[in-house]
């Protein structure tokens, strides 16, 4: 947008030298480059214990029976997967990382507008982890509800519990004030010039992610608070016994996870705007479209909670109702879609890393999406409930598109964030192997859970064999793809080759200033007086 | 913060008061989430709510209503003071709101120990031989105005610290938003009573 590269004499924000040195200099610092820095070193670490957990789980599957852990370990498995991969990782996972490191760059501001406050939703992050992940360790034993903590069970269970449940409460409030922080920022801060139908789309996405997380987040938060009550002071809140609805509880959690769903997409759908017209050399398809989506899905996707609830009970006219919402909220994912290959039409396009992961992201992102449509149609969803189907369509929308949205992000704004280039060549052998992995784990368990396969056993029965040991090897595939991502990124960060401001030819703030940026970012705050994506 | 001291410091009143009200909104959701549990449990035991009401006094109720309607006020008048340069009157009426607040602590501590004194308290043996409707309703209440004590709490605290950054002229009447932010904070406290006041003293 601003066409002139400045040169800041500052010294950039990764050797400045402030009153802390070594690691106190990171994890007491609000620098918000820093802190995006934090997230996304405490998340790669969990990330990897979590996908190995999952790991796990496919080499217990490869035949039935026992194979390496007995059933209840297998049950700990899943619920710690789940809890770390949810709660830690593809909720606060992008705007934590990007939106907290590119959000203030895009809009051209110095920082986001409370920053000790950004670093004090660092440290309840890590407060809420290690809370949470503590219930591994002592006690009766690792929890074993699944990461949705559904009563009666959340509070029957012997195991540990309260830590884990404890501890997701804790993250909540991470969350809040991460969004409430964005939304101030992007309302306060942007640069002179930038109005609100300038401003990148990734801001966009953050900013009605962060809506929803201030507005959905209390919900789990006081729902939570209500099970930890409910096991300890034994309040009758869920619990048949005391007079309690059980249905309830999981009204209260949906209400909050599904729009979670959507904390999770949004931003990934953001990163994807960023990455397209950068390598197509060319504006964004759409640019009011792809707003007004962004926003409407954070509305419409607060009413459709009730499709997990479809074999729960529930009065016909209310499941006819969520189904057809259901459906509506698939029309503006649509809408990106058509605006993405379409900005692709015509273009000069860059085939590079980013953009290949952008690619990717679209083909599993739709495989997720229509897949999702087959579970909200109400007959085939009693048919398709609880089983390997849900799976395999959370896994294409969860880790399909938020994680290879995360994946492209960190290719795409790499040598702005260390001021080192990546080796390329690893880069999309990397991906190669990781996309081939992906798809023959998890394409199988959509046809497993056709045929029948219930989720979240440890066991199965004989006919099933086949498509699972393809997929355990899948599996197998995937975590190759993902070291060799994961150590090309991490070898490069020393040893890559020195990057220059703006190398992939960007067009949004971030790519005015030096790379890695200066500690204060703009040395003048930059006048926006173009769109966003003006490649003409 | 420290390390980054050299930075012009930010000051936004507008972002701040902003910031304040969104938290806000994120207060009343959290109250929302029970609130949609009382009504729906009110809906399914409609006699035993009516029964269990009847336990809970109603004069208490209402003398702690009107102590937080008038602590609202004080500190609403404290801002105005603040506006006046008039540190002195600011700091009174800081320390009346908190005074009140502490009185209706003191309230609160005398109704729930009458009512743990009669065996009614989450897992007693009293409550789990009454309906269920009963149990829910007193788990309910118990959660609720408990939720809502912490709240009181917390923005006692929120005031005292303000006081002290009166106390050392860091709020002054140019620059008074946290002082504005603790008083939306404390009319927040002050709202979610107005609204449990009568869903569970009033209504039988």
């Amino acid at each position: 947008m601003s066409d002139t590269v400045i040169q800041n004499p500052e010294p950039n924000y990764l050797e400045y030298q402030g009153r802390y040195k070594g690691i106190f200099a990171w994890i007491f610092s609000t620098d918000h480059k820093r802190i995006g820095l934090l997230y996304l070193y405490s998340m790669l670490v969990l990330f990897s214990v979590a996908a190995i957990l999952g790991l796990l789980m496919k080499i217990e599957l490869i035949a039935p029976g026992k194979t390496i852990m007995d059933a209840q370990t297998y049950n700990s498995f899943f619920t710690l997967h789940g809890i770390t991969m949810i709660f830690l990782i593809v909720v606060p996972g992008l705007p934590a990382v990007f939106g907290n490191f590119f959000l203030p760059l895009m809009i051209g501001a110095k920082d986001v507008a409370f920053p000790k406050l950004n670093l004090l939703s660092w440290w309840i992050y890590i407060l809420g982890a290690a809370v949470a992940l503590s219930a591994q360790f002592f006690g009766d034993g690792p929890p074993d509800t699944g990461w949705t903590f559904y009563a009666p069970y959340s509070f029957r269970t012997g195991t540990n519990m309260l830590p884990a449940v404890t501890g997701a409460f804790i993250l909540g409030f991470s969350s809040i004030a991460t969004g409430l922080n964005f939304i101030v920022t992007i309302h306060r801060m942007r640069a002179p010039g930038m109005a609100w139908m300038k401003m990148p789309l990734f801001p966009w996405a953050i900013y009605g992610t962060s809506w929803i997380q201030v507005l959905a987040t209390p919900i789990v938060g006081i729902t939570l608070l209500m099970i930890v009550l409910e096991r300890t002071l034994q309040i009758g809140f869920f619990d048949p016994a005391l007079g309690g609805d059980p249905i309830l509880y999981q009204h209260l959690f949906w209400i909050y996870s599904h729009p979670a769903v959507y904390i999770m997409i949004l931003p990934a759908m953001g990163v994807i705007s960023e990455i397209i017209p950068t390598f197509a050399r060319k504006t964004i398809f759409g640019y009011k479209a792809i707003v007004v989506s962004t926003l409407a899905i954070a509305f419409v996707g607060y009413f459709v909670w009730g499709h997990h609830m479809f074999t729960s009970g529930m009065s016909g006219t209310a499941l006819y109702t969520f189904s057809i919402l259901t459906f509506l909220v698939a029309i503006p994912s649509a809408i990106k879609i058509f605006n993405w290959v379409a900005t692709l039409h015509k273009a000069s396009i860059d085939i590079q890393t980013p953009f290949l992961w952008a690619l990717c992201f679209l083909f599993v992102f739709m495989i997720g999406g229509l897949s999702g449509m087959v579970l909200g149609a109400l007959s085939a969803n009693v048919h398709l409930h609880d089983t390997a189907f849900v799976v395999a369509h959370f896994h294409f929308i969860v880790f399909g598109g938020t994680g290879y949205a995360f994946f492209g992000a960190l290719h795409y704004w790499y040598p702005k964030m260390f001021g080192r280039m990546y080796d390329k060549g690893w880069a999309n052998i990397g991906l190669a192997v990781f996309f081939t992995g992906f798809n023959t784990l998890y394409l199988p368990m959509f046809y497993l859970g056709m045929i029948g396969m219930p989720r979240r056993y440890y066991d199965y029965v004989e006919e099933f064999h086949g498509p699972n040991i393809v997929s355990s090897f899948g599996a197998m595939l995937m975590i190759s793809g993902l070291i060799i991502i994961i150590t090309n990124l991490v070898r490069s960060a020393r040893k890559g080759e020195i990057a220059e401001a703006d190398p992939w030819k960007g067009k949004t703030l971030e790519w005015t200033v030096a790379s890695p940026p200066p500690l204060e970012n703009f040395a003048e705050i930059p006048v926006v007086t173009k769109r966003p994506y003006d490649y003409e | 913060m420290s390390n980054h001291a050299h930075i012009d410091e930010h000051r936004d009143d507008e972002g701040a008061k902003t910031g304040m009200w969104i938290f806000i909104f994120t207060e009343l959701i959290l109250f929302g989430g029970l609130f949609i549990v009382y009504s729906v449990y009110r809906y399914l035991n409609p006699a035993a709510f009516h029964l269990a009401a009847e336990e809970l006094d109603t004069f208490i109720g209402t003398a702690n209503t009107v102590i937080l309607l008038i602590s609202s006020m004080t500190i609403a008048m404290s801002i105005s003071a603040i506006q006046y340069q008039n540190k002195k009157l600011t700091l009174i009426l800081m320390g009346v709101t908190i005074l009140l607040a502490v009185a209706f602590m003191v309230n609160k501590y005398f109704e729930w120990s009458g009512k743990i004194s009669h065996g009614i308290y989450p897992g007693s043996p009293t409550l789990m031989e009454a309906s269920q409707g009963e149990i829910l309703f007193f788990g309910l209440y118990y959660a609720m105005t408990g939720l809502h004590a912490l709240h009181i709490i917390i923005g006692v605290a929120f005031i005292a610290y303000v006081m002290r950054l009166v106390v050392k002229d860091e709020v002054q009447h140019d620059n008074f938003t946290i002082l504005e932010n603790s008083g939306l904070y404390w009319h927040l406290v002050d709202l979610i009573w107005i609204f449990l006041f009568p869903l569970f003293y009033l209504i039988t």
